[in-house]
């Protein structure tokens, strides 16, 4: 790989591979495309826009992607870049940059597509689903207005940024677009133990985590292997420890939970 | 003609917002679901506003062209939120804020809403907290604090560098729950093109599905516009790829009146342009001055790596010009600071547009570890970006667009010039005057779209009971009619200039002649330029695929079209303003060592600008700003 310390090169040209497929179309196709003499010191999106400006220069429907903070925190963005979700680097693909690829390269741009991430047209997905996970659990219940003061509540250091490592999930979906079986349990058990890590988390912990792991198998999510291609993919860098630390939670929830016992989840 | 009533409560400053609340009009609980607010946006402040709206019993409809809520632009605000906790005991206080506040805007910002934002700061951290926000703490369990530019206390509150993401999945997170409770109804991929007026009431938007290109309409008792800046249309900027200023500019279109176009925040701590291909440009955290310091070499042809000039040989031009407050003066100051060094050759870097953001002091004293935790991320990222570690070598930044205190004027309910249409966050003006502070639009946001707005809204909705339209009314239709012959006229043009390049020429008039440094002859130019790059794109402008698809660059097409009228207005602004204040440097009015000269005495003013129709400009009005709490004086931050 080649980083700008050193770097000779003024630019690159390079081949890309991208799936098209028409908005309502069950299937799309492979279109190779030229993007000849891109600035070496564009990211990947960049050679994707000037790409796109020439095709709109020829009165050709540009290649449809998303993207928005272009700082790889919003998480829009999204493409499997040479069969890997957000390419060869641990970033989002907005931040991948051209110099990282050779001269010449050809390299198969395809989306995020899952059983739960619908194509939308060419490379953009539907990732309501995610969404739905969030909205079944993901939070804590509090009204705007007056609240206790925040200091009464000490919070250890080690235990916030812990709560802070997971909560720096940004929605993405690349662990579900990596993941064999299309599981969302890193992304999952990044908000349940964001939220089970603080005090103010503990009132809906068990019914918090029984909801959201069921809202994910309603919403087509498969199920957790240990394969791990989840953390691997991780622009943010999230650990698999959550996963398991959910497992735990989630049996608390249902088979310690005396209560809840005859609503145990099958597994 | 539009009646400017700021309604500012009568009574001491300290007891205005009280005292309003007491007789504010209400809506009862048992009345509120049968009352439709429409909101568009979910950033900080539109989430805060929907949610709070949502959990009170309104029913509420969320519009984003976003696929989720959580990609809303706040997202990438990384240093942290403002709130005068005095936790330090460093003599912070609600005055203190709200004279800091003041001063950082050089004086152009309403008192009352001003002195309101200072109090409601200290609630917005007490909400996050029980909302789950993960604000970092000290080793006693304690919340963590850290200083920003134009202040001499630490009284701002973070997560790491990303603090915008943990405030807006807290407001993403309860608008959640909302929607899953039935209360908030979301509308995703939908852009809003136009606003809806019934007798002079905002009674209702309209807005494009674009997925399939269909244009609808929906109907509702107020409109929440949260869709922050315009800054986008310098095309260069920290804005995200989709921000613009189209549901704004519809409604000045409408009748809103457009407040202080011209006051646009150039963030100093940017990494710099290397090149027309560029998309956007990436802010670096202001957080960073805390421990960096700014300079370029002394000798303007310094061949040597950074790491290799000695101290004596630095020109460390903040800590020499500003003693007081050093690398931490506002962001106005810092930004022209580096303009002027630039411009006299001292620059860095081959364009010689850049200067060094350094941390080798504050890593020698403070170890590479402890730096590494309070800015990790941001260190993190422009390595990816560059290919170069800060640990290693200095950052190397140059000031960018960054944020917009101009916006719709509202009155103290944050009501426009329209009855029913209110604005909140970036999408006002109402309290950064000419400048604002850093972390204080986190603030600002969440004291509007919590704090606030729910509070004042039932003021102009309790007369609405039992008055509801719905799509049926003809004003509906004929607003729809309106918006698909727009569309129709952009997409049968089928010239050859395409939208981007219409949009990157704009951006290039702009920043040369209404950006950080402005005069009379360059902003008469950039008005004629930009009436020509109007006429091109409305004769040639390009665009492939269909109306009735997915289509971005029709999308664009659309935001560069009112890009153009917001560009030009915002010249005529800053032309007008014949003075220095803040952002808006106008050469023709500038101290012998180079800072503004107010002109108090004919411009301390809010200029609103009412919009007459497509042939003739608008009219410039003002509010007059009355100081009764503070007296405006030189700002000096020496």
């Amino acid at each position: 790989m080649n980083t700008s310390q050193g770097e000779s090169r003024t630019s690159i040209s390079v081949t890309v591979r991208v799936w098209r497929q028409d908005r309502g179309a069950k299937k799309g196709r492979f279109v190779e495309y030229d993007a000849v003499d891109i600035p070496i010191q564009a990211s990947f999106l960049e050679m994707l826009d000037i790409l796109n400006e020439t095709l709109v220069e020829e009165g050709i429907d540009p290649i449809a992607f998303e993207s928005d903070c272009r700082e790889g925190i919003c998480g829009t963005c999204g493409l499997v870049v040479d069969g890997l979700p957000h390419g060869p680097e641990q970033c989002t693909t907005c931040q991948l940059q051209m110099r990282n690829f050779e001269d010449g390269a050809k390299i198969t741009i395809e989306p995020f597509s899952t059983g739960a991430f619908p194509v939308i047209k060419d490379l953009v997905v539907d990732r309501k689903s995610l969404d739905s996970v969030i909205q079944s659990g993901g939070y804590i219940t509090v009204h705007s207005g007056p609240k206790p003061e925040p200091n009464s509540i000490p919070i250890e250091h080690e235990v916030m940024e812990d709560a802070l490592d997971a909560s720096a999930c940004i929605g993405c979906g690349a662990c579900v677009a990596a993941c064999p079986n299309g599981s969302a349990m890193l992304f999952t058990s990044a908000k349940v133990n964001h939220l089970a890590l603080l005090p103010q988390g503990q009132p809906e912990r068990k019914t918090r985590v029984r909801k959201m792991v069921d809202t994910m198998d309603e919403e087509g999510f498969g199920s957790c292997r240990n394969y791990g291609e989840c953390q691997a993919s991780c622009p943010k860098g999230i650990s698999i420890k959550y996963i398991g630390r959910m497992n735990a939670d989630y049996i608390r929830a249902t088979v310690f939970d005396t209560e809840k016992r005859g609503e145990m989840h099958a597994t | 003609m539009i009646q400017f009533e700021s309604k500012i409560p009568d009574g001491p400053l300290e007891d205005k917002w009280e005292n309003h609340l007491e007789h504010v009009r209400l809506v009862g609980p048992r009345n509120r679901p049968s009352y439709d607010i429409i909101v568009v946006g979910t950033g900080l402040a539109g989430a805060s506003a929907a949610s709070s709206l949502a959990a009170q019993g309104y029913r509420v409809h969320v519009f984003i062209y976003h696929d989720t809520p959580r990609r809303a632009h706040s997202i990438a605000a990384q240093g942290g939120i403002n709130a005068c906790k005095n936790y330090r005991e460093d003599g912070d206080s609600v005055y203190r804020l709200f004279y800091d506040t003041q001063k950082g805007g050089d004086f152009r910002a309403r008192e009352a809403n001003v002195y309101r934002l200072a109090q409601t700061s200290t609630s917005i951290i007490d909400q996050c907290v029980a909302q789950g926000v993960p604000f970092a703490r000290e080793y006693g369990g304690m919340l963590a604090n850290r200083s920003f530019g134009g202040v001499l206390v630490e009284r701002t509150f973070y997560c790491r560098g990303q603090t915008g993401q943990q405030l807006l999945l807290g407001a993403y997170q309860a608008l959640e729950k909302e929607i899953e409770m039935g209360r908030v109804i979301l509308y995703n991929r939908s852009e809003m093109l136009d606003l809806v007026k019934i007798d002079g009431r905002a009674r209702g938007i309209i807005y494009r599905d674009m997925v399939n290109g269909e244009i609808r309409s929906i109907a509702g008792e107020a409109v929440v516009l949260a869709t922050g800046g315009y800054g986008a249309a310098y095309f260069n900027s920290t804005n995200a790829i989709n921000s613009n200023g189209t549901a704004i500019w519809r409604a000045h279109r409408r009748g809103a009146a457009f407040a202080n176009p011209s006051f646009v925040q150039i963030h100093p701590t940017c990494i710099p342009v290397s090149g027309d291909y560029q998309s956007k440009l990436t802010l670096m955290s202001e957080s960073l001055r805390n421990d960096g310091r700014v300079w370029v070499p002394r000798d303007k042809n310094e061949t040597r790596a950074a790491e290799d000039i000695p101290d004596s040989e630095r020109y460390y031009y903040l800590e020499e010009r500003y003693p007081t407050f050093g690398n931490l003066v506002p962001r106005d100051v810092a930004s022209r600071a580096a303009k002027v060094v630039c411009d006299e050759g001292y620059g860095i870097g081959q364009t010689g547009y850049s200067v060094y953001l350094d941390f080798r002091d504050a890593i020698n004293q403070q170890g590479a570890d402890k730096i590494g935790e309070k800015y990790g991320n941001l260190f993190d990222m422009y390595e990816e970006i560059t290919g170069e570690s800060p640990y290693q070598q200095p950052f190397r930044i140059y000031p960018a667009v960054h944020y917009c205190m101009g916006g719709l004027w509202v009155d103290y309910n944050l009501e426009t010039t329209i009855p029913g249409l209110y604005a909140v966050g970036e999408a006002n003006f109402s309290d950064h005057g000419a400048n604002r502070l850093g972390a204080s639009s986190l603030m600002q946001c969440l004291a509007d779209g919590y704090f606030i707005l729910p509070q004042t809204i039932g003021d102009g909705l309790q007369p609405m009971f039992r008055d509801k339209v719905d799509i049926s009314h003809p004003e509906f239709a004929k607003t729809e009619a309106e918006v698909r012959d727009r569309i129709q006229r952009v997409m049968s043009i089928q010239g050859d200039s395409t939208p981007l390049s219409i949009h990157k020429r704009l951006g290039k008039q702009l920043w040369n002649e209404c950006g950080m440094s402005r005069n009379e002859s360059g902003l008469r130019g950039a008005i004629a330029e930009i009436d020509r790059l109007s006429e091109e794109f409305w004769t040639n402008v390009s665009i492939p695929g269909d109306a009735d698809d997915v289509n971005p660059t029709l999308e664009r097409a659309m935001r560069v079209a009112d890009f153009l009228e917001i560009g030009s207005l915002m010249c005529r602004d800053a032309l007008t303003r014949d003075e220095s204040c803040g952002c808006h440097f106008r050469e023709e009015h500038q101290s012998e060592d180079g800072e503004v000269i107010r002109n108090d005495e004919d411009f301390s003013h809010v200029a609103a600008w009412e919009w007459q129709d497509e042939d003739t400009e608008q009219v410039r009005h003002r509010e007059q700003l009355v100081y009764e709490a503070v007296q405006p004086a030189t700002r000096s931050y020496k």
